[in-house]
């Protein structure tokens, strides 16, 4: 291993919370606020990404395995889509968040919620992808992330 | 919006893309095989009915994404021409599922396969998307969509040089995409809409003004790159020739296909109003441009030692004749590109699947692989052969009934010379289509060549069932012309 460096190791904890917690701000505020689910979601993977640069790669694949950021990747979409057909399932159009609920106001807020919720799970989950492929190519030349799910 | 909604249009959309991430989510090869196949020859059922609704209506179908109205909310609509193309692909994307189950198995590694199918899925949703949207921007999501997905699924071919290849048509292909999308943002600027038809009625104010001359500039080179029309082709023979062999099928029969309908609904909606061919200076650029790829690629074709390489310099010549049509500007000339669009389909989908269903059998990889061919997989040559004919043109294939009607419109546009280099073209497929033919039927097979495997039926009966589609159309062609003609007519006479 190479030298313990303290100081980055004692900051990087001491961040990595209030990143997630920025995450979800910019996540759940983003319909009243600058905001929404892209940054949300690149935030929340920043977190991570902090973590396995100081902690090292093997240590973050541990916390958030590779097969993960898959299934994250793949719920967010469905998350989204799902939403869609939701609606068209209660009479309206795809993606036509009035029928949400029981006023069109407070179906919009719903759907625009579960909506970007998909993007930000999604987001994070290519951030995290991207990072690991990149950073296992130096880790063990050419082993696959994928051969070890 | 008067137009009722048609619910089908984005089913055809979102089953696709919902499947794609189900087959992430499944994570078991067969499990993906199933739900892809499922979906596939659904959405076929859904552009069947969609063709029949169009017919019986005689008029275009809308659908409104979340509830907007048309020029602010992102509207789908498909007409004639959209509804040939989506017949297409919905039908090369069925029969290549059945396909694909043992061609991917014996090409690609099996922890990766359920990933196969979830871009496969992928990139029908971007194309059956490309057709039906009808928004300049929205359509280049959808361009993203089906290029991104077609990347990784040529890049999972076997050979190393399937990486390269994919790599040049990323760079070649999103420079495409970059210069749609600036000429989409300069539309925008003169005239503050991205919705099609909303375009199409504002954009003759502003015409003869420089930025739409650019634009429509770099519209027109960004979808040719997409389409490979020459000398913009260099990315296809690489991305063709290393892809596994189901996606060169599903690629080659579908995606140029729908770039030329981009193509299309550019010169003949978005600019509908403006008539584009008197305004701008296309008519002899595209004119040129076709009948280069008709006889270079062909002549290159010619020269291929690896069979799917001829097969996509080939198709290289074959887009030539598509734009030809369009270039020629007229309903017949229209007529003959958007017909050469299905039955180009038919020929190569099922040429690829032979060439991919002999590899699979006896490893054949270049043409002189195919000694013997025409004894050791019989059933597989005269599929192979029926293509070839067709590429050619001969009567009774659909070959014969494209370029019958890239012709006839070719005299009646009182382009002579322009019937004759057709002709004459041609004379370059017989070439390198005996060229094989005649190793595998006249040639023996080397004395140490192994016993092919048996070919499973489910990769056989699709190939023969695009080889006898290709004759049926070819000699019973109302159908395909009925559609042709009115799509054509349709857009001649504006959106």
């Amino acid at each position: 291993m190479m030298h313990q460096k303290s100081v980055l190791r004692v900051v990087s904890k001491l961040l990595i919370p209030p990143i997630l917690l920025f995450a979800l701000y910019v996540q759940f505020h983003g319909d009243f606020g600058p905001g929404g689910g892209f940054q949300a979601g690149v935030i929340f993977a920043a977190a991570f990404i902090l973590y396995g640069l100081i902690f090292g790669i093997a240590n973050a694949r541990r916390t958030v395995p590779a097969s993960a950021t898959r299934t994250m990747l793949a719920l967010g979409v469905l998350l989204y889509a799902g939403t869609g057909v939701w609606t068209m399932l209660l009479g309206g159009e795809f993606l036509d968040y009035n029928y949400l609920a029981s006023t069109p106001i407070a179906g919009q807020h719903l759907g625009i919620l579960l909506v970007e919720l998909g993007v930000g799970i999604t987001v994070a989950g290519a951030m995290m992808s991207i990072f690991y492929t990149f950073a296992a190519q130096t880790l063990d030349g050419d082993e696959d992330i994928e051969e070890e799910v | 919006m008067a137009e009722q909604s048609n619910m089908f249009l984005i089913l055809l959309v979102i089953i696709p893309l919902i499947a794609s991430p189900v087959c992430v989510l499944l994570r078991n090869a067969t499990a993906a095989w199933a739900v892809s196949m499922a979906v596939a020859w659904s959405v076929f059922g859904i552009a069947i009915k969609l063709v029949n609704d169009l017919s019986a209506s005689n008029q275009v179908l809308y659908y409104r994404i979340g509830g907007w109205d048309a020029p602010w909310g992102i509207e789908y609509a498909l007409d004639k021409v959209g509804g040939l193309v989506i017949l297409v692909v919905s039908i090369i994307g069925a029969l290549s599922l059945v396909y694909a189950k043992r061609s991917v198995e014996k090409e690609i590694p099996p922890e990766r396969i359920y990933l196969f199918y979830a871009m496969l899925m992928l990139c029908l949703s971007g194309l059956l998307g490309i057709v039906i949207t009808g928004d300049a921007f929205n359509l280049f999501v959808f361009l993203e969509i089906s290029s991104l997905s077609s990347y990784v699924l040529i890049s999972l071919g076997k050979d190393k040089r399937a990486l390269t290849s994919a790599f040049n048509y990323l760079i070649m292909g999103t420079i495409g995409a970059t210069f749609y999308i600036i000429g989409v943002g300069m539309m925008y600027m003169m005239t503050g809409t991205l919705n099609m038809a909303d375009l199409s009625t504002i954009l003759p104010a502003v015409a003869d003004s420089k930025t739409v001359m650019v634009a429509l500039a770099f519209l027109t080179v960004g979808i040719s790159l997409k389409l490979a029309l020459f000398p913009l082709h260099a990315w296809l023979p690489g991305a063709y020739a290393f892809a596994p062999s189901v996606v060169t099928v599903f690629l080659a029969a579908t995606a140029t296909k729908v770039s030329l309908y981009v193509l299309i609904r550019i010169f003949f909606t978005v600019f509908g109003k403006v008539d584009v061919f008197e305004t701008f200076p296309i008519q002899p650029v595209l004119l040129v441009m076709a009948l280069a790829a008709m006889f270079i690629a062909s002549l290159a074709a010619i020269w291929q030692q690896n069979i799917k390489r001829m097969l996509a310099y080939s198709s290289i010549a074959q887009i030539g004749y598509m734009v030809l049509g369009v270039a020629i500007a007229t309903e017949a000339g229209l007529t003959g590109g958007i017909i050469h669009i299905f039955n180009h389909a038919l020929m190569k989908g099922s040429l690829f699947m032979a060439v991919g269903a002999m590899a699979y059998g006896a490893g054949i990889t270049t043409v002189s692989d195919m000694a013997g061919m025409g004894r050791r997989m019989p059933l597989l040559m005269a599929a192979f052969v029926v293509g070839g004919l067709s590429l050619i043109g001969v009567p009774l294939t659909v070959g014969f009934v494209s370029k019958w009607a890239l012709v006839s419109a070719a005299l009646d546009a009182q382009m002579w010379p322009l019937a004759a280099l057709i002709l004459l073209s041609s004379l370059l497929a017989i070439i390198y289509v005996w060229r094989v033919v005649e190793i595998a039927y006249l040639k023996p097979a080397p004395e140490n060549a192994p016993k092919p495997s048996a070919v499973p039926l489910s990769m056989l009966i699709p190939t023969w069932v695009l080889a006898l589609a290709s004759i049926w159309f070819g000699a019973n062609a109302t159908f395909t012309m009925n559609m042709a003609g009115s799509a054509a007519r349709h857009l001649m006479g504006g959106y």
